[in-house]
Protein backbone atom coordinates (compact mmCIF):
# COMPACT_ATOMS: atom_id res chain seq x y z
CA UNK A 1 0.00 0.00 0.00
CA UNK A 2 1.22 3.44 -0.85
CA UNK A 3 2.42 5.58 2.02
CA UNK A 4 1.30 8.75 0.21
CA UNK A 5 -1.93 10.43 1.20
CA UNK A 6 -2.89 10.97 -2.42
CA UNK A 7 -2.08 9.31 -5.74
CA UNK A 8 -0.84 12.64 -7.07
CA UNK A 9 2.41 12.58 -5.06
CA UNK A 10 4.19 9.57 -6.54
CA UNK A 11 3.44 10.94 -10.02
CA UNK A 12 4.62 14.39 -8.96
CA UNK A 13 7.93 12.95 -7.72
CA UNK A 14 8.45 10.77 -10.79
CA UNK A 15 7.66 13.53 -13.27
CA UNK A 16 10.00 16.10 -11.69
CA UNK A 17 12.79 13.53 -11.28
CA UNK A 18 12.58 12.20 -14.81
CA UNK A 19 12.15 15.70 -16.25
CA UNK A 20 15.27 16.86 -14.37
CA UNK A 21 17.37 14.01 -15.70
CA UNK A 22 16.16 14.37 -19.29
CA UNK A 23 16.30 18.17 -19.07
CA UNK A 24 19.86 18.13 -17.78
CA UNK A 25 20.87 15.76 -20.58
CA UNK A 26 19.29 17.99 -23.22
CA UNK A 27 20.76 21.09 -21.65
CA UNK A 28 24.25 19.57 -21.57
CA UNK A 29 23.93 18.59 -25.24
CA UNK A 30 22.73 22.03 -26.24
CA UNK A 31 25.54 23.83 -24.45
CA UNK A 32 28.32 21.57 -25.69
CA UNK A 33 30.42 23.38 -28.22
CA UNK A 34 32.47 21.73 -30.89
CA UNK A 35 35.88 20.44 -29.87
CA UNK A 36 38.61 22.77 -31.12
CA UNK A 37 40.74 21.54 -33.97
CA UNK A 38 44.50 21.52 -33.27
CA UNK A 39 45.82 25.05 -33.42
CA UNK A 40 42.34 26.59 -33.60
CA UNK A 41 41.83 29.63 -31.36
CA UNK A 42 38.73 29.75 -29.15
CA UNK A 43 36.10 32.33 -29.90
CA UNK A 44 36.70 35.66 -28.19
CA UNK A 45 33.74 36.95 -26.20
CA UNK A 46 33.16 40.61 -26.62
CA UNK A 47 33.88 41.91 -23.10
CA UNK A 48 37.27 42.79 -21.73
CA UNK A 49 37.95 43.73 -18.10
CA UNK A 50 40.70 45.74 -16.46
CA UNK A 51 42.18 46.60 -19.85
CA UNK A 52 43.53 43.20 -20.82
CA UNK A 53 41.45 40.44 -19.18
CA UNK A 54 39.62 38.72 -22.04
CA UNK A 55 36.80 36.17 -21.96
CA UNK A 56 37.32 33.18 -24.25
CA UNK A 57 34.58 30.74 -25.16
CA UNK A 58 36.55 27.53 -24.59
CA UNK A 59 34.65 24.26 -24.96
CA UNK A 60 34.39 22.15 -21.78
CA UNK A 61 37.11 19.51 -21.48
CA UNK A 62 35.75 16.17 -22.74
CA UNK A 63 36.61 14.24 -19.54
CA UNK A 64 34.68 16.86 -17.58
CA UNK A 65 31.67 16.51 -19.83
CA UNK A 66 31.96 12.75 -19.46
CA UNK A 67 31.63 13.13 -15.69
CA UNK A 68 28.39 15.07 -16.14
CA UNK A 69 26.92 12.34 -18.29
CA UNK A 70 28.25 9.76 -15.83
CA UNK A 71 26.19 11.28 -12.98
CA UNK A 72 23.09 11.08 -15.18
CA UNK A 73 23.73 7.43 -15.98
CA UNK A 74 24.29 6.78 -12.27
CA UNK A 75 20.98 8.47 -11.43
CA UNK A 76 19.07 6.30 -13.88
CA UNK A 77 20.72 3.10 -12.63
CA UNK A 78 20.05 4.07 -9.02
CA UNK A 79 16.38 4.78 -9.67
CA UNK A 80 16.01 1.42 -11.40
CA UNK A 81 17.65 -0.58 -8.61
CA UNK A 82 16.57 1.24 -5.43
CA UNK A 83 13.39 3.00 -4.31
CA UNK A 84 13.19 6.65 -5.36
CA UNK A 85 10.74 7.09 -8.20
CA UNK A 86 7.42 7.60 -6.46
CA UNK A 87 5.98 4.23 -5.51
CA UNK A 88 8.43 2.21 -7.59
CA UNK A 89 10.27 -0.02 -5.10
CA UNK A 90 13.27 -0.68 -7.32
CA UNK A 91 14.35 -3.95 -8.92
CA UNK A 92 16.37 -4.99 -5.85
CA UNK A 93 13.38 -4.62 -3.54
CA UNK A 94 15.57 -3.02 -0.88
CA UNK A 95 14.01 -1.41 2.20
CA UNK A 96 15.77 -0.13 5.28
CA UNK A 97 13.65 -2.30 7.57
CA UNK A 98 14.44 -5.43 5.53
CA UNK A 99 18.11 -4.55 5.63
CA UNK A 100 17.83 -4.20 9.39
CA UNK A 101 15.98 -7.51 9.80
CA UNK A 102 18.63 -9.24 7.72
CA UNK A 103 21.39 -7.79 9.87
CA UNK A 104 19.64 -8.95 13.04
CA UNK A 105 19.05 -12.45 11.61
CA UNK A 106 22.68 -12.79 10.60
CA UNK A 107 23.78 -11.80 14.10
CA UNK A 108 21.31 -14.19 15.70
CA UNK A 109 22.55 -17.06 13.57
CA UNK A 110 26.07 -16.23 14.66
CA UNK A 111 25.40 -15.81 18.38
CA UNK A 112 22.54 -18.24 18.93
CA UNK A 113 24.79 -21.33 19.21
CA UNK A 114 26.96 -19.57 21.79
CA UNK A 115 23.93 -18.46 23.78
CA UNK A 116 22.23 -21.84 23.49
CA UNK A 117 25.19 -23.47 25.21
CA UNK A 118 24.94 -21.13 28.17
CA UNK A 119 21.16 -21.40 28.37
CA UNK A 120 21.55 -25.12 29.16
CA UNK A 121 23.67 -24.39 32.22
CA UNK A 122 22.47 -22.96 35.50
CA UNK A 123 23.52 -19.49 36.53
CA UNK A 124 26.15 -20.61 39.00
CA UNK A 125 28.05 -22.59 36.37
CA UNK A 126 27.65 -19.86 33.74
CA UNK A 127 29.11 -17.44 36.27
CA UNK A 128 32.23 -19.59 36.47
CA UNK A 129 32.78 -19.63 32.70
CA UNK A 130 35.35 -17.04 31.57
CA UNK A 131 33.75 -16.58 28.12
CA UNK A 132 30.32 -16.03 29.67
CA UNK A 133 31.85 -13.56 32.09
CA UNK A 134 33.39 -11.61 29.19
CA UNK A 135 30.01 -11.45 27.43
CA UNK A 136 28.29 -10.60 30.71
CA UNK A 137 30.74 -7.80 31.35
CA UNK A 138 29.98 -6.27 27.94
CA UNK A 139 26.26 -6.51 28.66
CA UNK A 140 26.78 -5.00 32.10
CA UNK A 141 28.75 -2.07 30.68
CA UNK A 142 26.02 -1.42 28.12
CA UNK A 143 22.93 -1.76 30.28
CA UNK A 144 23.87 -1.46 33.95
CA UNK A 145 27.00 0.63 34.39
CA UNK A 146 25.15 3.95 34.20
CA UNK A 147 23.76 3.36 37.69
CA UNK A 148 25.90 0.62 39.22
CA UNK A 149 29.19 1.91 37.80
CA UNK A 150 31.51 0.21 35.32
CA UNK A 151 33.22 -1.60 38.21
CA UNK A 152 29.81 -2.50 39.69
CA UNK A 153 30.61 -0.82 42.98
CA UNK A 154 27.58 1.44 42.67
CA UNK A 155 27.09 5.05 43.65
CA UNK A 156 25.13 6.93 46.29
CA UNK A 157 21.61 5.50 46.06
CA UNK A 158 22.65 2.79 43.62
CA UNK A 159 23.77 -0.46 45.24
CA UNK A 160 27.26 -1.87 45.14
CA UNK A 161 26.98 -5.30 43.53
CA UNK A 162 30.41 -6.56 44.47
CA UNK A 163 29.86 -6.76 48.22
CA UNK A 164 27.91 -9.52 49.87
CA UNK A 165 25.14 -7.24 51.00
CA UNK A 166 21.90 -7.67 49.09
CA UNK A 167 18.75 -5.60 49.42
CA UNK A 168 16.54 -8.24 47.80
CA UNK A 169 18.76 -11.29 47.92
CA UNK A 170 21.75 -12.47 45.95
CA UNK A 171 20.78 -16.00 44.96
CA UNK A 172 20.50 -16.61 41.19
CA UNK A 173 16.69 -16.73 41.10
CA UNK A 174 16.33 -13.46 42.97
CA UNK A 175 18.85 -11.74 40.71
CA UNK A 176 16.89 -12.92 37.66
CA UNK A 177 13.65 -11.68 39.25
CA UNK A 178 15.25 -8.30 39.99
CA UNK A 179 16.50 -7.95 36.41
CA UNK A 180 13.25 -9.11 34.86
CA UNK A 181 10.71 -7.15 36.87
CA UNK A 182 12.79 -4.34 38.27
CA UNK A 183 12.50 -3.21 41.88
CA UNK A 184 10.88 -0.31 43.59
CA UNK A 185 12.23 0.23 47.07
CA UNK A 186 9.98 2.62 48.91
CA UNK A 187 10.98 4.07 52.22
CA UNK A 188 8.10 6.29 53.34
CA UNK A 189 8.73 9.82 54.55
CA UNK A 190 8.35 9.80 58.33
CA UNK A 191 9.33 13.40 59.01
CA UNK A 192 5.81 14.52 59.82
CA UNK A 193 4.90 11.48 61.89
CA UNK A 194 8.05 11.65 64.02
CA UNK A 195 8.69 15.39 64.20
CA UNK A 196 12.21 16.86 64.20
CA UNK A 197 13.09 15.62 67.70
CA UNK A 198 11.65 12.16 67.08
CA UNK A 199 13.54 11.88 63.81
CA UNK A 200 16.79 12.77 65.56
CA UNK A 201 16.11 10.15 68.21
CA UNK A 202 15.35 7.45 65.65
CA UNK A 203 18.45 8.43 63.67
CA UNK A 204 20.59 7.98 66.78
CA UNK A 205 19.03 4.62 67.45
CA UNK A 206 19.83 3.60 63.85
CA UNK A 207 23.42 4.78 64.37
CA UNK A 208 23.63 2.64 67.48
CA UNK A 209 22.45 -0.46 65.57
CA UNK A 210 25.68 -0.60 63.58
CA UNK A 211 27.81 0.58 66.46
CA UNK A 212 28.43 4.07 65.10
CA UNK A 213 29.02 7.10 67.31
CA UNK A 214 25.67 8.18 68.74
CA UNK A 215 24.02 9.97 71.60
CA UNK A 216 22.98 7.21 74.00
CA UNK A 217 20.10 9.19 75.53
CA UNK A 218 18.62 10.05 72.14
CA UNK A 219 19.11 6.48 70.93
CA UNK A 220 17.28 5.09 73.94
CA UNK A 221 14.38 7.42 73.26
CA UNK A 222 14.46 6.46 69.60
CA UNK A 223 14.29 2.74 70.30
CA UNK A 224 10.56 2.84 71.03
CA UNK A 225 9.80 5.05 68.06
CA UNK A 226 11.85 2.69 65.88
CA UNK A 227 9.78 -0.25 67.08
CA UNK A 228 6.57 1.62 66.28
CA UNK A 229 7.49 3.15 62.92
CA UNK A 230 10.38 1.25 61.39
CA UNK A 231 10.41 -2.31 62.68
CA UNK A 232 7.64 -3.47 60.35
CA UNK A 233 10.06 -3.33 57.43
CA UNK A 234 13.50 -3.17 59.03
CA UNK A 235 12.58 -5.78 61.72
CA UNK A 236 12.75 -5.05 65.45
CA UNK A 237 16.48 -5.74 65.57
CA UNK A 238 17.12 -3.64 62.43
CA UNK A 239 18.39 -6.50 60.29
CA UNK A 240 16.02 -5.64 57.45
CA UNK A 241 13.77 -7.72 55.26
CA UNK A 242 14.83 -8.85 51.81
CA UNK A 243 11.29 -9.54 50.63
CA UNK A 244 10.64 -5.78 50.78
CA UNK A 245 14.16 -4.67 49.99
CA UNK A 246 14.35 -3.06 53.42
CA UNK A 247 18.07 -2.70 54.13
CA UNK A 248 19.85 -4.27 57.06
CA UNK A 249 20.71 -1.35 59.34
CA UNK A 250 23.10 -3.25 61.58
CA UNK A 251 25.90 -3.70 59.03
CA UNK A 252 28.37 -1.13 57.75
CA UNK A 253 26.86 -0.85 54.27
CA UNK A 254 24.97 2.36 53.56
CA UNK A 255 23.09 3.04 50.38
CA UNK A 256 22.56 6.76 50.90
CA UNK A 257 25.07 7.46 53.64
CA UNK A 258 25.41 6.66 57.32
CA UNK A 259 26.05 10.06 58.85
CA UNK A 260 23.51 11.40 61.32
CA UNK A 261 22.53 14.17 58.91
CA UNK A 262 21.93 11.74 56.03
CA UNK A 263 19.94 9.33 58.18
CA UNK A 264 17.77 12.23 59.36
CA UNK A 265 17.27 13.23 55.70
CA UNK A 266 16.32 9.66 54.78
CA UNK A 267 13.85 9.32 57.64
CA UNK A 268 12.35 12.77 57.04
CA UNK A 269 11.91 12.68 53.28
CA UNK A 270 11.86 8.96 52.61
CA UNK A 271 13.64 7.28 49.68
CA UNK A 272 12.56 5.81 46.38
CA UNK A 273 15.09 3.41 45.01
CA UNK A 274 14.09 2.33 41.53
CA UNK A 275 15.67 -0.47 39.57
CA UNK A 276 14.12 -0.46 36.07
CA UNK A 277 12.87 -3.71 34.55
CA UNK A 278 15.61 -4.84 32.21
CA UNK A 279 13.36 -6.68 29.79
CA UNK A 280 12.50 -3.29 28.33
CA UNK A 281 16.07 -2.21 27.80
CA UNK A 282 17.90 -5.37 26.80
CA UNK A 283 17.82 -4.51 23.13
CA UNK A 284 15.19 -5.71 20.75
CA UNK A 285 16.52 -8.99 19.44
CA UNK A 286 15.22 -12.42 20.29
CA UNK A 287 18.32 -13.19 22.34
CA UNK A 288 16.84 -11.15 25.16
CA UNK A 289 16.41 -14.18 27.46
CA UNK A 290 19.94 -15.38 26.87
CA UNK A 291 21.27 -11.93 27.58
CA UNK A 292 19.27 -11.80 30.79
CA UNK A 293 20.71 -15.18 31.76
CA UNK A 294 24.29 -14.09 31.09
CA UNK A 295 23.78 -10.78 32.83
CA UNK A 296 22.33 -12.46 35.91
CA UNK A 297 25.27 -14.85 35.93
CA UNK A 298 27.73 -11.97 35.66
CA UNK A 299 26.10 -10.11 38.54
CA UNK A 300 25.96 -13.31 40.60
CA UNK A 301 29.64 -13.92 39.84
CA UNK A 302 30.64 -10.43 40.94
CA UNK A 303 29.96 -11.22 44.56
CA UNK A 304 31.22 -14.82 44.43
CA UNK A 305 34.84 -14.04 43.68
CA UNK A 306 35.68 -12.49 47.03
CA UNK B 1 17.94 26.41 -27.05
CA UNK B 2 19.20 29.37 -25.09
CA UNK B 3 22.95 29.79 -25.11
CA UNK B 4 24.76 30.44 -21.87
CA UNK B 5 25.58 33.87 -23.25
CA UNK B 6 21.88 34.75 -23.17
CA UNK B 7 21.56 33.50 -19.58
CA UNK B 8 24.65 35.35 -18.40
CA UNK B 9 23.47 38.60 -19.87
CA UNK B 10 19.89 38.43 -18.52
CA UNK B 11 20.03 38.61 -14.76
CA UNK B 12 16.33 37.99 -14.30
CA UNK B 13 16.51 34.83 -16.40
CA UNK B 14 19.63 33.71 -14.53
CA UNK B 15 17.84 34.13 -11.19
CA UNK B 16 14.74 32.25 -12.35
CA UNK B 17 16.74 29.35 -13.76
CA UNK B 18 18.97 29.17 -10.66
CA UNK B 19 15.94 29.01 -8.35
CA UNK B 20 14.43 26.33 -10.56
CA UNK B 21 17.55 24.18 -10.42
CA UNK B 22 18.15 24.45 -6.66
CA UNK B 23 14.49 23.84 -5.81
CA UNK B 24 14.26 20.47 -7.54
CA UNK B 25 15.78 18.59 -4.59
CA UNK B 26 13.45 20.23 -2.09
CA UNK B 27 10.38 19.76 -4.27
CA UNK B 28 11.05 16.07 -4.73
CA UNK B 29 12.53 15.09 -1.37
CA UNK B 30 10.95 17.45 1.19
CA UNK B 31 7.51 18.50 -0.05
CA UNK B 32 6.11 14.94 -0.45
CA UNK B 33 7.03 14.20 3.21
CA UNK B 34 4.14 16.40 4.26
CA UNK B 35 1.81 14.07 2.39
CA UNK B 36 2.95 10.70 3.70
CA UNK B 37 1.03 8.68 6.26
CA UNK B 38 4.16 7.45 8.05
CA UNK B 39 5.46 10.97 8.67
CA UNK B 40 2.20 12.71 9.57
CA UNK B 41 0.33 10.11 11.65
CA UNK B 42 1.33 9.78 15.31
CA UNK B 43 2.31 6.28 16.45
CA UNK B 44 -0.21 4.51 18.69
CA UNK B 45 -0.48 6.13 22.10
CA UNK B 46 1.61 9.21 21.27
CA UNK B 47 0.27 12.37 22.89
CA UNK B 48 1.40 15.99 22.67
CA UNK B 49 3.77 16.97 25.49
CA UNK B 50 2.05 18.05 28.70
CA UNK B 51 2.69 21.58 29.96
CA UNK B 52 5.49 20.38 32.27
CA UNK B 53 7.10 18.22 29.59
CA UNK B 54 6.87 21.07 27.11
CA UNK B 55 8.64 23.42 29.53
CA UNK B 56 11.26 20.75 30.15
CA UNK B 57 11.75 20.42 26.43
CA UNK B 58 12.48 24.14 26.20
CA UNK B 59 15.09 23.73 28.93
CA UNK B 60 16.59 20.87 26.92
CA UNK B 61 16.81 23.30 24.00
CA UNK B 62 18.10 26.19 26.14
CA UNK B 63 20.90 24.12 27.66
CA UNK B 64 21.96 22.88 24.24
CA UNK B 65 21.56 19.19 25.05
CA UNK B 66 20.97 18.58 21.34
CA UNK B 67 24.58 19.59 20.70
CA UNK B 68 25.86 16.36 22.26
CA UNK B 69 22.84 14.04 22.32
CA UNK B 70 20.95 12.80 19.29
CA UNK B 71 17.34 11.59 19.45
CA UNK B 72 17.43 9.30 16.48
CA UNK B 73 18.11 5.58 16.75
CA UNK B 74 19.05 4.31 13.33
CA UNK B 75 18.00 0.88 12.07
CA UNK B 76 21.34 -0.78 12.81
CA UNK B 77 21.74 -3.68 15.21
CA UNK B 78 24.55 -1.93 17.06
CA UNK B 79 22.13 0.88 17.91
CA UNK B 80 18.99 -1.12 18.65
CA UNK B 81 20.94 -3.44 20.98
CA UNK B 82 22.05 -0.49 23.01
CA UNK B 83 19.12 1.90 22.84
CA UNK B 84 16.04 -0.08 21.86
CA UNK B 85 13.75 -0.10 18.82
CA UNK B 86 14.89 2.18 16.01
CA UNK B 87 13.10 5.51 15.76
CA UNK B 88 10.17 5.84 13.38
CA UNK B 89 8.84 9.06 11.84
CA UNK B 90 5.44 8.86 13.54
CA UNK B 91 7.08 9.29 16.96
CA UNK B 92 8.13 12.87 16.13
CA UNK B 93 4.77 14.25 15.00
CA UNK B 94 4.57 16.53 18.05
CA UNK B 95 8.23 17.55 18.01
CA UNK B 96 8.40 21.15 16.90
CA UNK B 97 11.20 21.78 16.32
CA UNK B 98 12.56 18.24 16.12
CA UNK B 99 15.63 17.55 18.24
CA UNK B 100 17.14 14.68 16.28
CA UNK B 101 20.61 16.19 16.52
CA UNK B 102 23.57 15.09 14.49
CA UNK B 103 26.28 14.69 17.09
CA UNK B 104 26.77 11.99 19.68
CA UNK B 105 29.31 13.07 22.23
CA UNK B 106 26.92 11.50 24.72
CA UNK B 107 24.54 8.62 24.04
CA UNK B 108 21.37 8.85 22.00
CA UNK B 109 18.44 9.89 24.20
CA UNK B 110 15.46 8.91 22.12
CA UNK B 111 14.57 5.91 24.31
CA UNK B 112 15.84 7.31 27.60
CA UNK B 113 12.27 7.58 28.93
CA UNK B 114 11.73 5.11 31.79
CA UNK B 115 15.24 3.79 31.49
CA UNK B 116 16.53 5.45 34.65
CA UNK B 117 14.75 6.59 37.78
CA UNK B 118 14.00 10.24 38.47
CA UNK B 119 16.52 10.02 41.31
CA UNK B 120 19.18 8.90 38.85
CA UNK B 121 18.45 11.83 36.54
CA UNK B 122 18.57 14.25 39.46
CA UNK B 123 21.92 12.95 40.66
CA UNK B 124 23.23 12.76 37.10
CA UNK B 125 22.23 16.30 36.10
CA UNK B 126 23.56 17.78 39.33
CA UNK B 127 26.89 16.08 38.78
CA UNK B 128 27.22 13.29 36.20
CA UNK B 129 30.40 11.99 37.88
CA UNK B 130 28.41 11.03 40.97
CA UNK B 131 26.83 8.15 39.08
CA UNK B 132 29.07 7.72 36.02
CA UNK B 133 32.68 8.44 37.06
CA UNK B 134 33.93 8.26 33.45
CA UNK B 135 31.41 10.82 32.17
CA UNK B 136 32.59 14.01 30.48
CA UNK B 137 29.14 15.59 30.52
CA UNK B 138 29.01 19.01 32.17
CA UNK B 139 27.09 19.38 35.44
CA UNK B 140 23.92 21.45 35.43
CA UNK B 141 23.55 22.39 39.10
CA UNK B 142 21.64 25.59 38.36
CA UNK B 143 18.65 23.61 37.11
CA UNK B 144 17.54 23.07 40.69
CA UNK B 145 15.72 26.42 40.74
CA UNK B 146 12.06 27.38 40.36
CA UNK B 147 10.65 26.95 36.89
CA UNK B 148 9.54 30.26 35.41
CA UNK B 149 7.72 29.67 32.17
CA UNK B 150 5.28 32.54 31.81
CA UNK B 151 4.83 31.85 28.10
CA UNK B 152 3.53 28.31 28.51
CA UNK B 153 -0.06 29.14 27.51
CA UNK B 154 1.05 31.13 24.49
CA UNK B 155 3.30 28.24 23.46
CA UNK B 156 0.46 25.75 23.71
CA UNK B 157 -1.86 28.01 21.71
CA UNK B 158 0.81 28.44 19.06
CA UNK B 159 1.32 24.70 18.80
CA UNK B 160 -2.44 24.32 18.42
CA UNK B 161 -2.18 26.27 15.15
CA UNK B 162 -0.22 23.34 13.74
CA UNK B 163 -2.57 20.77 15.20
CA UNK B 164 -1.32 19.71 18.65
CA UNK B 165 -4.90 19.85 19.87
CA UNK B 166 -4.48 21.13 23.46
CA UNK B 167 -7.93 21.58 24.95
CA UNK B 168 -8.99 24.90 26.48
CA UNK B 169 -8.93 23.17 29.86
CA UNK B 170 -5.36 21.90 29.38
CA UNK B 171 -4.22 25.40 28.45
CA UNK B 172 -6.06 26.94 31.39
CA UNK B 173 -4.52 24.46 33.81
CA UNK B 174 -0.99 24.75 32.41
CA UNK B 175 0.33 27.44 34.80
CA UNK B 176 -0.98 25.44 37.76
CA UNK B 177 0.78 22.32 36.48
CA UNK B 178 4.09 24.19 36.51
CA UNK B 179 3.46 25.74 39.93
CA UNK B 180 6.14 24.86 42.45
CA UNK B 181 8.17 22.78 39.99
CA UNK B 182 11.87 23.22 39.40
CA UNK B 183 13.55 23.38 36.01
CA UNK B 184 15.13 20.06 36.92
CA UNK B 185 11.74 18.42 37.44
CA UNK B 186 10.45 19.79 34.15
CA UNK B 187 13.49 18.53 32.25
CA UNK B 188 13.22 15.09 33.87
CA UNK B 189 9.49 14.96 33.06
CA UNK B 190 10.43 15.55 29.43
CA UNK B 191 13.25 12.98 29.44
CA UNK B 192 11.03 10.34 31.06
CA UNK B 193 8.46 10.48 28.25
CA UNK B 194 11.01 10.38 25.42
CA UNK B 195 10.59 7.43 23.11
CA UNK B 196 8.13 5.62 25.35
CA UNK B 197 5.83 4.84 22.43
CA UNK B 198 8.20 2.59 20.56
CA UNK B 199 6.58 0.24 18.06
CA UNK B 200 5.75 -3.05 19.80
CA UNK B 201 8.52 -5.58 19.48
Amino acid sequence: MSDFTHGFWPIYISVITVASIVGTWVFLRSQTTRKLAPGEKPELMEHTWDGDLRDLNNPLPRWWLGLFYGTLVFAVAYLLLWPGLGNFAGVLGWTSSNAYEAEVKAAEAKFQPVYAGFMKQDIASVAADPEARAIGRNLFLTYCSQCHGSDATGARGFPNLTDHDWLYGGDPDTIVATLTGGRSGIMPALGEALGPQGTKEVANHVLSLSGRKHDAALAAAGKVKFAENCAACHMPDGTGMQALGAPNLTDKVWLYGGSEATIIETVTKGRNGVMPAMTQTLGTTSNKEAKLHLLAAYVYGLSQKQ
Amino acid sequence: MISHETIEKNLGLLIVLTILVVSVGGLVQIVPLFFQTSTTTPVAGLKPYTALQLSGRDIYIREGCVGCHSQMIRPFRAETERYGHYSVAGEFVYDRPFLWGSKRTGPDLHRVGGRYSDAWHTAHLMNPRDVVPESNMPAYPWLDRPLKDTAIQAKMRTLNIVGHGYSAQEIAEAPAALEGKTELEALIAYLQVLGTHAPRI
